[in-house]
C-alpha cells in the first residue's frame, strides 16, 4: 500500500534560520504517528508543509499521493488540519463553526455525523454557545470535529494537546485511538514525551533534523547505557553531584526522583550511593530502573542537532 | 458553479452573523452617517463674518470717513481699532486684534476730487489662505459700491458714471444662494462610504490572519475568488446601504437638492465600492495586524480627503498637486457627486471620472486578487 506521507529531502529556512534540513520521512496508510520535538525543533513548520500552507526550498512532499506544490487542490478536500493554536471563530456559536466548515468542504455536518459523534456529543449541550466562551478541552474538541467534518483520509494535527489539562488529554488520545480504528491515518505533533507511548511510531525532530524514527519500543530499545533511579533530600544538589560524578553521561529529573546514566557498560548502584554519601546527601535510595522512551528522548536531546555535520 | 455559489452565500452570512454580532462596530456604522454629516455640514463653513477691522484713516475728511463707514457698516467688518502709523496699524495685526487694515492715505480726497482717481491700501492677514481669499472679495465689493456712490460728490466731467461704467454682476449657478451643506453633503458621503469600505475590509480578513483562521480557510477546498468574493460583497452591500441612509439624511435632513438621477449615483457608487473594497483588501493582505493596517488605511484615508477638493478647491493646488489627485478615487467620486446632485450631470457628461474609477476598480482588484495567495512561502 503506498504511504499516506512521503517526504523526501524536504529543506525550509526562513532568512537565516534553517527549520527543516534535508527531512525524510514516510507515514504509512492507517498509522497513528506522533511527532515528538521541543518548541522550535521545526514540527510546525513540517506540518505545514505537509497541509500546503508553505512551500518547502529543496525536496518533495506526498500527501496522499499528490504533490504537495503541484497539486494542493487535491491535497486539501482530503486532509484534515488542526493548527496549534486554537483558530475557529470566536464570536460564532459551536454550530456555526461547524456547518461553516462543513459548508466550505462541499458537505453537511449530516453526511458525516457518524464519524463526529463521538466528539461532538460532548459538546451538544453548548451547541449555541460562543466558541470563545467554551473551556480549552471543549474548543479542542471543537477545532478536531471541525477538522473532521468532512471526513478526511488524513489528519494532520499541531500540538493539540499542548496547553489541555491531563484529563482531556487522556481522553483526546482516546478520540484519536477510535479515529485510527475508523481507517483515518493521522499525523500529530506534541512536546510531551510521555504521549509518544499512544502512537504507532514516532519520529524525533531536534532542531530540524530527524534524529530517531521507529515504534515506541524501537526508540525505547535505543537506550542501552545503564540507568539507575536516584531520589535524595535535596534534589537539586542530588543533580548537580550526580553530574560532577567521572563517568556520568547524564542526570535529569524524572518525577519524583532523578534519572542517572553511566559513561560504562555497567555501573553498581552500591558505588553511587557511596560516592552520594560522601557529597553528604542524606535520605539517599539508588535502584537500577528499566529505560523507558522518555529517557531515551533525554539522551537523544543530548545529541546536536542542527544542519550543520 | 451551484455549489460555488452555496459557499459563497454561507460565507455572506457568516460574515454578516460576525458583522452584527460585533457589539463595539454596529452602532458605530450605522450612527456615523449623523454625525458626520450634522457636525461636519454644518460646523466647517465657508462664511467668513465679524472680521476684526482696523482703520488707518491718514485723510481725516468727510469723504475717507464716507469709505470707513462703508466698511464698518456692510455687516462683514468690525471695528477694533484706528490708529495713525503703519506700525501700530501692523502691530495690531501681528497680535491678532485685526484680521485687515484699511490705509486711507494722506490727500486721498483731493486727489479724488482733482483726478477722479484715489488709491487705498488693504493689508490682510493671510495665514488663512482661504479667509484671505473671501475678505479681500468683500472690500472688493464695498469698494466698487462705494465708487458707485460718487458721481454725486464728484465735479462734472470727473464721474464715471454716465459714460457707461462696466459693472460686474455676479450670480452663482447650480447653488444660487451659495448654500454650504449643499455643496458640502455630496462630498461627505462619498467620505463616509469610504471610510466604511476601506477601514472595513482592511480590517477584515488581516484579522483572520491575527486570530489564525485564515489557515483554517487556506487548507479547505474554497477557491480563491469564493473567499474574496465572501469578504469584499458584505461590505459592498453594507457601504451602498450607508450611502442610502446618508442620501435620506441629505435630502430630509438638509433639504441637499437632488437634480441628478439615483439610478447613477448608485451605479458610480457600485463601481467605486469596488475600488476601496480592492484597496482595503490589498492593505489586508500586505499587512500582519489589525494595527498595521489600520495606521495604512488611516494614512491613505486622509490624503485622498485633503486631496479630493472637498475642503480646498482643487483649482487653488499647485499643478503637480493637481495632476496627482487625478489619480485620487475620491476625487472623481465627489466630483461626480456634486455634479449630479447639483447640477443633474447625466452618465455623458460624467465619462470621463467614471472611466477613471473603472479602471481604478480594475487595477485596485486585480492588484489584491494577485497578493492574497492561499499558500505562503
Amino acid at each position: 500500500m503506498r504511504p499516506a506521507i512521503r517526504i523526501a529531502g524536504v529543506e525550509k529556512s526562513f532568512g537565516d534560520t534553517r527549520a527543516l534540513c534535508s527531512i525524510d520521512l514516510s507515514v504509512a496508510t492507517g498509522e497513528l504517528f506522533g511527532l515528538i520535538g521541543a518548541d522550535g525543533a521545526g514540527k510546525t513548520t513540517l506540518i505545514r508543509i505537509l497541509c500546503t500552507l508553505l512551500l518547502p526550498d529543496r525536496g518533495k512532499a506526498e500527501v496522499l499521493g499528490y504533490d504537495s506544490a503541484a497539486e494542493y487542490r487535491s491535497i486539501r478536500s482530503r486532509i484534515g488540519y488542526m493548527p496549534g493554536r486554537f483558530s475557529l471563530y470566536e464570536d460564532l456559536s459551536v454550530e456555526e463553526n461547524l456547518r461553516f466548515f462543513a459548508t466550505v468542504f462541499n458537505t453537511s455536518v449530516e453526511e458525516n455525523y457518524e464519524l463526529i459523534r463521538d466528539i461532538y456529543s460532548q459538546l451538544e449541550p453548548f451547541r449555541t454557545r460562543r466558541a470563545g466562551r467554551l473551556s480549552g478541552g471543549m474548543k479542542q474538541k471543537l477545532a478536531l470535529s471541525c477538522a473532521l467534518v468532512h471526513r478526511p483520509d488524513l489528519l494532520l494535527l499541531d500540538e493539540p494537546t499542548t496547553g489541555v489539562d491531563a484529563v482531556s488529554r487522556k481522553e483526546f488520545w482516546e478520540m484519536l485511538a477510535r479515529l485510527k480504528e475508523q481507517g483515518i491515518t493521522i499525523l500529530v505533533s506534541t512536546p510531551y514525551m510521555d504521549e509518544a507511548t499512544r502512537c504507532d511510531r514516532v519520529a524525533f525532530l531536534q532542531e530540524g533534523r530527524l534524529l530517531a524514527v521507529d515504534t515506541p519500543e524501537g526508540v525505547t530499545a535505543l537506550f542501552r547505557a545503564p540507568l539507575l533511579a536516584v531520589s535524595a533530600r535535596e534534589k537539586h544538589r542530588l543533580i548537580t553531584e550526580l553530574r560532577a560524578f567521572p563517568h556520568a553521561r547524564s542526570a535529569y529529573a524524572f518525577g519524583s526522583s532523578v534519572h542517572y546514566a553511566d559513561l560504562r557498560d555497567e555501573v553498581s548502584a552500591a558505588e553511587i550511593e557511596a560516592y552520594l554519601q560522601s557529597k553528604g546527601l542524606r535520605d539517599l535510595s539508588v535502584a537500577p530502573v528499566k529505560p523507558g522512551i522518555e529517557d531515551t528522548f533525554m539522551a537523544l536531546m543530548q545529541e546536536k542537532g542542527g544542519c550543520d555535520e | 458553479m451551484r455549489r460555488g455559489l452555496k459557499v459563497i452565500g454561507y460565507l455572506l452570512q457568516k460574515e454578516f452573523l460576525q458583522i452584527f454580532r460585533n457589539r463595539g462596530m454596529l452602532p458605530i456604522i450605522f450612527i456615523m452617517p449623523f454625525i458626520q454629516l450634522v457636525i461636519l455640514s454644518n460646523a466647517a463653513t465657508f462664511d467668513v463674518r465679524n472680521v476684526p477691522f482696523h482703520l488707518q484713516d491718514m485723510d481725516r475728511t468727510a469723504l475717507s470717513a464716507r469709505l470707513a463707514e462703508q466698511f464698518t457698516g456692510s455687516g462683514w467688518f468690525n471695528l477694533t481699532g484706528e490708529s495713525f502709523s503703519e506700525r501700530k496699524s501692523v502691530e495690531r495685526l501681528v497680535a491678532g486684534q485685526a484680521n485687515v487694515s484699511l490705509v486711507i492715505p494722506r490727500d486721498f480726497e483731493k486727489e479724488l476730487m482733482t483726478r477722479g482717481e484715489a488709491k487705498v491700501q488693504l493689508v490682510i492677514n493671510a495665514e488663512d489662505g482661504f479667509s484671505a481669499g473671501v475678505i479681500q472679495a468683500y472690500s472688493n465689493d464695498i469698494v466698487r459700491s462705494f465708487n458707485r456712490t460718487l458721481s454725486s460728490v464728484l465735479p462734472n466731467g470727473l464721474s464715471h458714471s454716465g459714460v457707461g461704467e462696466i459693472v460686474v454682476k455676479s450670480s452663482a449657478w447650480y447653488n444660487p444662494e451659495l448654500v454650504y451643506s449643499d455643496y458640502m453633503v455630496p462630498g461627505i458621503l462619498v467620505v463616509l462610504v469610504t471610510l466604511v469600505g476601506l477601514f472595513l475590509s482592511g480590517m477584515n480578513v488581516v484579522r483572520e490572519k491575527e486570530i489564525g483562521t485564515i489557515d483554517q480557510i487556506n487548507v479547505t477546498p474554497m477557491r480563491r475568488y469564493q473567499f474574496i468574493t465572501g469578504k469584499l460583497l458584505p461590505f459592498w452591500i453594507i457601504g451602498l446601504g450607508e450611502l442610502t441612509l446618508g442620501l435620506v439624511i441629505a435630502r430630509l435632513g438638509f433639504h441637499v437638492p437632488m437634480l441628478g438621477s439615483y439610478a447613477v449615483v448608485y451605479l458610480v457608487a457600485a463601481i467605486y465600492m469596488l475600488v476601496v473594497l480592492g484597496m482595503g483588501l490589498l492593505i489586508s493582505t500586505l499587512t500582519d495586524s489589525q494595527q498595521q493596517a489600520m495606521f495604512i488605511a488611516w494614512f491613505f484615508m486622509v490624503i485622498f480627503t485633503l486631496m479630493s477638493g472637498l475642503f480646498t478647491s482643487i483649482e487653488s493646488m499647485p499643478h503637480w498637486a493637481q495632476n496627482l489627485t487625478m489619480a485620487n478615487p475620491v476625487r472623481h467620486f465627489v466630483d461626480i457627486m456634486r455634479r449630479v446632485m447639483l447640477k443633474g450631470a447625466g452618465l455623458a457628461e460624467i465619462s470621463s471620472p467614471l472611466l477613471i474609477l473603472t479602471a481604478d476598480a480594475v487595477l485596485m482588484l486585480a492588484l489584491a486578487v494577485n497578493r492574497y495567495r492561499k499558500v505562503s512561502d
